[in-house]
């Protein structure tokens, strides 16, 4: 393969060019790969468009449920969702940073820290449904809240506690270690270093953890229903002890009944639960990104 | 006083507060480990720090053997040597940096103004407002450059005037001029080298009596880096200065005394030589001293 008088040969040939056939070949398979959940989600989209979009109306959004389907509306379930949804986030968002705060910051690494770890990616495992059964034990009977919003609210910050630290922790672990020497040389205590530079630092990463946690509340059915969300609520929420249900209860119930309209009903439904869950994910990646940039 | 300007005044009882020289150490201390280099060289001016056979261990690996040395005020000393010797855990250890990593240990006396820096009540907080530090690659915090320059002077409880207090920091660090007509730009849009001044001005705004800079020139250009010397050579005026620095001919243009170290064969540093920089660099007692220097290994 000595070039003596000839120009070196700069083509892919023999092995080289086989190389290259099958790295080609691969980004094609990866693509085709990354299509199924988007054609998957796609097509999701657009059967459930095809179905409800003719139901959707300001009516359906300010109706309260009924036995006509024609009459019913979502407006007690997006009530309900968002008195509990507010509270949630009101319980979840304090107990979480810490938490997340005090394994990152402050705790001596010891067995103690831990068992916290191990037990925190443990309990982001468990289904939700078991998180329900412990909030209908704990807050429905034993503090005797019964089927309430408050009740409701505590059981899903529990579910979405450990989650929510996981994230803050990866975004307070990304803090470079140079800002909190540089606070602490200056003689700032540890609280101050944390408090004044590395959560202002970490507050774009937390809010998309804390965004992304409550997204998951907002479809969460099954814990829901174990503490008694399941009922035909038929006015509007103004107390936190209040009954309630939430669109994806409510979208389950129209989902059982036999009626077809009731069908069309639930494919309006939604669509209303995708494009505020796809809007509280936009808004996630928007802060991220701003942050990022500065 | 309500300034944090004050100094911190040697404590009552040092010996090294009287001034002159001290005499050092007694025999006995220094007997107890057979192995310490005996240094006979003790800078004529008081003694801010003075280390009595400090050791040093990350765990189990022992990072600093037996150091002794005085650290005299209002000049600057350089301690130098070649990479792992131990010259910037020897300074972390002035100022209780160290405390933050888990499981180290201090062996020996480290005093300030005559006071020992690891006693049980001694709080590194209160250390750190008095020996400030500048680090190798500029960290300003991702705020304005009044918010960096203030930040230090507020979380200690400053109630002068604010914007006096930045204004006199970032002239002392010689930055005021370069960024006096918006002092709410980030202190992150500033060059590299003026990025360290302001780390060094928002050190100034706490009030230190002793500045300690790790490599503080190393991430640095040529034209940057003559800047901070001669900022140095202002500051010493008023403040005493440590620096460790890799760069030889920086410490023979900058500081008055020079401290050598080596690691052993354990890879635990030692002191080898300490003197004026001057006597170091030009007649140097130890063979191990003059090969360093000439280039010989490091």
């Amino acid at each position: 393969m000595v070039a003596e008088a000839e120009p070196v040969a700069l083509r892919a040939t023999g092995t080289v060019a086989r190389r290259q056939a099958l790295s080609r070949a691969s980004r094609y398979v990866l693509l085709a790969a990354s299509l199924v959940g988007v054609a998957v989600l796609a097509f999701l989209i657009y059967d459930t468009i095809d179905l409800g979009a003719s139901r959707l109306s300001w009516d359906f959004l300010t109706n309260y449920p009924s036995r006509f389907a024609e009459r019913a509306g979502l407006r007690s379930s997006i009530l309900g969702s968002v008195w509990v949804m507010g509270a949630t986030v009101l319980f979840a968002f304090p107990v979480a940073i810490g938490t997340a705060v005090w394994i990152e910051e402050f705790a001596p690494r010891n067995w103690l820290l831990t068992l916290v770890k191990l037990n925190l990616a443990n309990l982001a495992g468990v289904p939700s449904i078991i998180y329900g059964i412990l909030g209908l034990a704990i807050f429905v009977r034993y503090f005797d809240l019964g089927p309430s919003i408050i009740a409701g609210a505590l059981t899903l910050s529990l579910m979405i506690i450990p989650m929510t630290v996981i994230a803050a922790q990866e975004a307070i672990r990304q803090v470079p270690s140079s800002i909190r020497d540089g606070s602490l040389a200056l003689g700032a205590t540890r609280w101050q270093t944390t408090w004044n530079h590395v959560l202002p630092a970490a507050l774009p990463g937390i809010m998309t953890g804390v965004i992304l946690a409550v997204s998951r509340a907002a479809g969460e059915t099954a814990a829901l229903i174990m503490i008694g969300a399941f009922t035909f609520i038929a006015y509007d929420n103004t107390s936190l002890f209040d009954d309630f249900t939430t669109v994806p209860i409510q979208i389950y119930q129209w989902t059982i009944r036999p009626q077809e309209e009731f069908r069309q009903n639930a494919a309006a439904a939604i669509i209303v639960l995708m494009v505020a869950v796809f809007t509280m994910n936009l808004v996630a990646a928007i802060i991220r990104e701003r942050f990022r940039r500065e | 006083m309500s300034e944090l300007q004050v100094r911190a005044r040697p404590l009552a009882g040092s010996e090294e507060a009287a001034g002159g020289a001290a005499t050092g150490a007694s025999p006995s201390a220094l007997s107890e480990h057979a192995n310490v280099e005996q240094h006979d060289f003790e800078p004529p001016e008081a003694a801010v720090f003075s280390l009595r056979d400090v050791s040093f261990f990350y765990g189990p690996k022992q990072a600093l053997a037996g150091v002794s040395l005085k650290l005299p005020v209002n000049r600057v000393t350089a301690l130098i040597g070649p990479s792992g010797c131990g010259k910037s855990t020897l300074l972390r250890c002035l100022n209780r940096m160290n405390d933050l990593i888990p499981r180290t240990r201090l062996t020996g006396k480290v005093e300030y103004h005559g006071q020992d820096v690891y006693a049980p009540d001694i709080d590194p907080v209160e250390v750190r407002r008095r020996v400030g530090m500048v680090f190798q690659k500029p960290n300003p915090f991702p705020k304005s450059i009044y918010e960096n320059v203030a930040f230090g002077a507020r979380v200690n409880g400053y109630r002068g005037s604010m914007k006096e207090l930045v204004e006199r920091s970032l002239r002392q660090a010689a930055l005021l001029d370069e960024v006096k007509d918006d002092l709410r730009k980030s202190g992150l849009a500033l060059s590299g080298g003026q990025q360290q001044r302001l780390c060094i001005a928002r050190a100034l705004a706490v009030g230190p009596d002793v500045i300690l800079m790790d490599e503080p020139c190393s991430a640095l250009d040529p034209i940057a880096t003559l800047k901070i010397e001669d900022l140095i050579r202002e500051l010493v005026l008023e403040f005493t200065i440590i620096i460790v620095t890799h760069n030889m001919q920086q410490a023979a243009r900058v500081s008055d005394y020079t401290a050598f170290l080596l690691a052993d064969e354990h890879g635990a540093g030692r002191l080898i030589e300490y003197g004026k920089t001057q006597e170091i660099f030009t007649n140097p007692r130890q063979k191990r001293t003059e090969d360093y220097i000439t280039g010989r290994f490091g």
